[in-house]
């Protein structure tokens, strides 16, 4: 009862007791998260990972944009279910240049962190433009509008600037490059050596089967069909990265 | 605290204090409540004992069980195999022309490669595998690139157009119109041939568009449309289209040639499911 | 003129509104601060065309006689019900997308965009009027004193509600950091750290002024409520601009260390927002209406302290599985577990405080509403532990089920102890003897329970459902279903659930035109709910 007794001490002094709750909340916190910057086992070694191109992190913040997140994950889970539905589980390392993450938290539409290369380009945009032609059980809305709207690119220089602020190892060169880099991505006649040589594997296409413009469309699909490809699991350790 | 009272109805001591005619009785906890609370936490030790949990200085408390989720689903995975007793490793082991022959082999490949279509294939092939524009039906016998079971694993392992695996099958029409290799007459004398081989409202067939099209068409398509599946060259011939199948849609083929993209699958499946696949696909009905 | 120094404050944030969308770097900026400038614009406009004297209803007059600061708490009770109301429609709206896709209105009404504006529009905009304005009258009436500044007070509220319609129509234009229950930009939570810090200081120095030896308990939740938040929201909202006139920015942290660091947020928003404010609230009404002493002060003591400390740990349960390290989905788990008794001991203290007064149950709907509400608060709080298990976590995460668990607290917890907050404040604020009608809370409370019911029974099958899909493995070990197939199956129970939501959302416009007319001063002739005992008559 000593201790109930005491805690009137508490009660009579609200600065003694706003910092009390204070205390007590920072501990689990300062406990869970900080070691996940300084644990070395926490972002596995692999090979692949490279920041996105200009093209594809204008197409994530459309994603961002028109909340996609909502409905589709972009998590695998180690399960077996999940690894046959999808493929191999996701690793924290291809997120680290996620600012924000897009794990998500709700399926109500399929999984995405592995819908790379998974579907034609083609696919998607008919599919983005009227999901129920496709698959007649979608519930997914049409981004039909996406295929009308031209990329406004004008900011992506800031853009690739603010990510390496965060930490996103973004060069000099390819800041400087951005703008000619995401219009190079999204034309197929263009120059593309330089994109190629700052992004390994990049790949070049007309997304949206419309040479005339870049629209929102192309950076969407473009950032779609990377999802999940930078990592080659079939020289992947998996043993290693056990934690 | 010198207000303390006992509450009439519940015979309990107030504390004593009092907040807008609010008072608080000094009921004890309840003590099912405070074991239940210590049950939780004495769970909650165990546990951490048990599996990783406490963080240190560069890693954190592996716990005494050795879990990992990973290496869980590493387990997982050799068990499920080991439960579809070897077959798995037949399949891998067998040409695919085989397993169709194997009456064990088959059924398993034929399950195994339904329910991968259902997880991979029905967003463009429609569930039933019935296609749509520009997704070919594949229940029946009229086949792009072949319907043999080698030729239809050989489709799948290495999809058809896809830039990614540098075995893939490809072949593109020429832009006959905006290239200029032929005129809009032609265009127009050709597709109206083509039309009329299979009886597409408009066709009409004629000795300059039979010229059109030996000189111009069949190298991909036969010399009588038939098609030509080493090349991917669809039969023209048959009432089966890819695309539209109207004569406006053969003009725009010419005008401004599409092709469709197939995913290759040998990478991301593996071998074993891109058989079973195969062999799921050939057995469907129209498989030669 | 009165109020001469807010029509300036007003009028020079318009102005810089509309510097900054002149000068703005992107065009959604450009809007969203032309749409600011208007608000503020419209707020001077306001004030100033404010009669001179404001002709107070007579019973207003009364209930200001105590010397308390109330006014904001008459607007706020007024808005809790309107946000609600909008909340919710904006709910029945995206369930109705479910189930009917044709009904996303791309790219400002696609479900993208409005599912933010549902959970933001509920948690914040309706239970965070909710929150500050029972804060409001609650620590004011504990603590037998004014709050510390009217002026602040005002500055609070309305730079609350400033941030609610920054973030509100910023989801619309599609405004978005992406994190979900974070989503305003850099800008909008900008302000809102301002407010907040202002709300603190204004609770605080509103307790130590108090008149009463000892701060009641309901002012400890409130109190860990705002200074959590506080810490939860700066932390988890650090970004890069990328511009300072533009709109969008990028988190400071990426991957699996936002993740962390969002769910930590995120569960915790649950945490301190959804629960320890509402039991704040419910640690005042619930005695009050029920005219009983709270159960047991050392259970009080023992669930706060052990509620906060432990509460924080959880996050991590949000993300089982993941590519967050094992040992840290461990701690979530088992302080997840940990939680639930300090979660009952807040019930056991509602619930208890009824003992004795029974029977008011039968007379007084408002009591029938607190008590289903802590009701669910058990029960929510029973539900989130089983599913912080991890072997159960990896059956209902993604799905539905976790969409009910949510909805139980809500609706259940969060929505109905604010309902009758209001039905206890609105008739003492505006010094009404009585509500307009005693028997429309009961049909509320009649179409809010069996709403509540429908939605989340019906979630729990779909959620259990759809898990079981996703993984259904045939004899020989081939998956059965394809994903199309799962969302199928789920159409029936998408349908029940708007039609749950509706009769939720039906109840809330009763509650509006109740009150409504309470403060218009009516009063329902109706008969009792419950027939005086006296008129059996005898055999
Ligand atoms: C209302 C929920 C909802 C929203 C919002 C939504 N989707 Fe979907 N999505 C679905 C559903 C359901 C499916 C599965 C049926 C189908 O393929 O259409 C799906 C399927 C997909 C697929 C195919 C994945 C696969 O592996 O089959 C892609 C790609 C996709 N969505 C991308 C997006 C993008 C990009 C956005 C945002 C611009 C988006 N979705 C927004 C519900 C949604
Ligand atoms: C992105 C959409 C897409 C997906 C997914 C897809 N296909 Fe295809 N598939 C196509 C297209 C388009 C063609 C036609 C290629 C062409 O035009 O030559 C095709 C062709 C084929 C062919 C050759 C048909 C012929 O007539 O020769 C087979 C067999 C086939 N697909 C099977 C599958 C199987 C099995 C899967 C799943 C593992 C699958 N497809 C997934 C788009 C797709
Ligand atoms: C270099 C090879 C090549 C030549 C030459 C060629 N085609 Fe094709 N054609 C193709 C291929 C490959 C396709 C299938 C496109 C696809 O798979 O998506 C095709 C498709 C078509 C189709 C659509 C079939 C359907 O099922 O919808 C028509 C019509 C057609 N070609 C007509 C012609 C005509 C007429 C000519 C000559 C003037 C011609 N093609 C010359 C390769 C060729
Ligand atoms: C009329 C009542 C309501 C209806 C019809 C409704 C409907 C919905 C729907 C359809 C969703 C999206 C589910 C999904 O994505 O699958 C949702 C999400 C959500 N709602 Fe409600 N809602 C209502 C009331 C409330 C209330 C009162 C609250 C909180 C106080 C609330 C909090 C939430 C939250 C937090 C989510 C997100 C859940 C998650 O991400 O896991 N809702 N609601
Ligand atoms: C002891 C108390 C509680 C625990 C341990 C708990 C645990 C959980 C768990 C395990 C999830 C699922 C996470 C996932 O799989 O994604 C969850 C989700 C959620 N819970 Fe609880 N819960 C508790 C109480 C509550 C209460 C009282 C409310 C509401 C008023 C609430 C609101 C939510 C919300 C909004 C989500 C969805 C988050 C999201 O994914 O967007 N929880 N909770
Ligand atoms: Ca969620
Ligand atoms: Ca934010
Ligand atoms: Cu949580």
């Amino acid at each position: 009862m000593g201790l109930l007794e005491k805690h009137g001490v508490i009660e009579r002094n609200a600065t003694l007791l706003l910092t009390l709750s204070l205390v007590v909340v920072c501990i689990g916190g300062i406990v869970e998260i900080a070691p996940l910057f300084y644990f070395q086992n926490t972002i596995e070694k692999v090979a692949g990972i490279r920041p996105y191109t200009p093209l594809e992190l204008a197409g994530r913040n459309i994603y961002v944009r028109e909340g996609c997140y909502v409905c589709h994950s972009q998590m695998v889970r180690p399960f077996r279910d999940e690894t046959e539905r999808y493929g191999h589980y996701s690793l924290a390392a291809e997120s680290m240049y996620d600012h924000p993450f897009q794990w998500g938290s709700k399926r109500t539409g399929p999984d995405l962190a592995r819908v790379g290369g998974r579907y034609s380009d083609v696919w998607h945009v008919e599919h983005l433009r009227h999901p129920q032609a496709l698959v007649p059980e979608s519930i997914m809305p049409r981004y039909g509008f996406l295929a009308d709207t031209e990329l406004d690119s004008s900011a992506i220089v800031g853009d690739l600037k603010a990510n390496a602020i965060v930490g996103v190892p973004y060069t000099e060169d390819a800041i400087k490059n951005a703008q000619a880099d995401l219009l190079a991505q999204a034309t197929l006649d263009g120059d593309s050596t330089g994109l190629k040589e700052r992004y390994v594997n990049a790949r070049v296409a007309d997304y949206d089967g419309n040479p005339a413009k870049v629209t929102e469309m192309d950076a969407l699909v473009a950032y779609l069909q990377m999802l999940g490809t930078l990592v080659d699991f079939t020289t992947y350790d998996a043993k290693a990265n056990y934690r | 605290m010198s207000n303390k009272e006992i509450d009439d109805l519940s015979g309990t001591e107030t504390t004593g204090h009092e907040w807008d005619g609010i008072k608080e009785l000094n009921t004890p906890l309840p003590r099912w409540w405070l074991w239940t609370f210590y049950g939780t936490v004495v769970f909650a030790l165990g546990y951490t004992i048990a599996y990783p949990a406490w963080p240190l200085i560069s890693s954190a408390t592996p716990g005494v069980l050795g879990f990992s989720s990973r290496a869980n689903l590493d387990a997982d995975l050799a068990a499920a195999k080991a439960a579809q007793g070897g077959v798995i490793e037949k399949i891998a082991a067998t040409p695919v022309a085989e397993i169709v022959k194997d009456d064990e082999l088959n059924r398993f490949a034929t399950a195994g490669g339904k329910s991968l279509f259902k997880v991979y294939c029905t967003q463009c092939h429609g569930t039933g595998a019935m296609g749509g524009v520009g997704y070919p039906n594949l229940n029946d016998d009229d086949w792009l690139w072949g319907g043999s079971i080698d030729q239809i694993y050989t489709t799948l392992t290495h999809g058809v157009r896809h830039e990614a695996d540098a075995d893939t099958r490809f072949n593109i029409m020429p832009n006959f119109g905006a290239d200029g290799i032929l005129t809009t007459e032609q265009i127009d004398q050709v597709a109206k041939q083509v039309a009329s081989l299979s009886g597409v409202e408009g066709g009409a067939a004629s000795p300059e568009g039979q010229q059109l099209f030996l000189d111009n068409c069949a190298a991909c398509h036969g010399d009588a449309g038939q098609g030509n599946p080493d090349l991917g060259g669809p039969a023209l011939s048959d009432r089966v289209w890819l695309y539209t199948g109207t004569l406006e849609g053969i003009k725009a083929q010419l005008v401004k040639p599409t092709h469709g993209v197939m995913p290759a699958w040998g990478v991301r499946l593996g071998d074993v499911a891109v058989k079973e696949l195969a062999v799921y696909v050939h057995g469907l009905g129209g498989g030669q | 003129m009165r109020n001469v120094g807010w029509i300036i404050g007003l009028a020079a944030g318009a102005f810089v509104a509309l510097l900054l969308s002149a000068f703005g770097q992107d065009s959604l900026f450009r809007i969203h601060m032309g749409l600011v400038t208007a608000v503020l614009a419209l707020g001077a406009v306001i004030l100033m065309r404010l009669p001179q004297v404001a002709r107070v209803p007579a019973g207003v007059i009364e209930s200001n006689k105590q010397g308390y600061f109330d006014d904001p708490i008459r607007i706020g009770s007024v808005l809790i019900v309107f946000w609600g109301a909008v909340g919710m429609l904006v709910g029945v709206i995206i369930a109705l997308q479910l189930a009917f896709p044709d009904l996303n209105f791309g790219p400002w009404l696609n479900f993208g965009r409005l599912r933010p504006l549902h959970t933001s529009g509920v948690i914040f905009a309706f239970g965070g009027t909710a929150l500050i304005t029972t804060s409001f009258y609650v620590v004011q009436r504990t603590s037998r004193a004014r709050l510390l500044s009217d002026g602040l007070a005002w500055f609070v509220f309305w730079g609350y509600q400033l941030s609610l319609f920054m973030a509100a129509s910023g989801y619309l234009l599609g405004i978005t950091q992406g994190k979900e229950y974070a989503e305003p930009e850099w800008y909008t939570d900008l302000w809102l750290t301002i407010v907040w810090v202002a709300y603190l200081i204004l609770f605080l120095g509103t307790i130590i002024k108090r008149k009463e030896p000892h701060i009641y308990v309901a002012n400890w939740f409130y109190l860990a409520m705002i200074v959590t938040v506080a810490l939860l929201h700066v932390v988890n909202n650090i970004s890069m601009p990328v511009s300072f006139l533009g709109s969008k920015s990028y988190s400071l942290f990426s991957g699996v260390q936002d993740a962390l660091t969002q769910w930590w947020y995120g569960h915790n928003a649950v945490g301190f927002f959804l629960t320890a404010g509402f039991l704040g609230m419910m640690y005042y009404f619930m005695p009050k209406q029920a005219e009983r002493p709270v159960y047991s002060y050392r259970l009080s003591i023992i669930h706060f302290w052990a509620l906060i400390f432990l509460y924080i740990w959880a996050g991590p349960h949000h993300l089982h599985y993941t590519a967050l390290p094992d040992w840290a989905q461990t701690l979530g788990m088992v302080f997840s577990i940990m939680l639930w008794m300090p979660s009952w001991g807040g019930m056991i203290n509602g619930l208890m405080t009824l003992r004795g007064a029974w029977d008011k149950m039968r007379t007084d709907p408002i009591i029938r509403m607190m008590v289903i509400a802590v009701a669910f608060y058990g029960m929510s709080t029973f539900e989130g532990p089983v599913m912080s298990i991890k072997s159960v976590n990896g059956l209902s995460h993604y799905t539905d089920w976790t969409i009910g668990h949510v909805h139980s607290g809500a609706l259940g917890w969060v929505g109905m102890i604010s309902f009758a907050a209001v039905y206890f404040m609105v008739p003492r604020l505006w010094g009404r003897r009585q509500l307009y009608s005693l028997r429309m809370v009961n049909w509320h409370f009649w179409l809010a329970t069996i709403g509540i019911v429908i939605y989340a029974a019906v979630m729990w099958v779909s959620g259990i459902t759809q898990g079981l899909m996703w993984r259904e493995y045939d004899s020989q070990g081939f998956l059965v279903y394809s994903f199309a197939e799962s969302v199928a199956a789920l159409h029936p129970y998408y349908v029940a659930r708007a039609l749950g939501g509706a009769l939720y959302l039906s109840g809330v416009i009763v509650m509006a035109v109740n009150i409504w007319l309470t403060i218009a001063g009516k009063v329902r002739s109706e008969r009792p709910l419950v027939a005086p005992a006296t008129v059996q008559p005898a055999e």
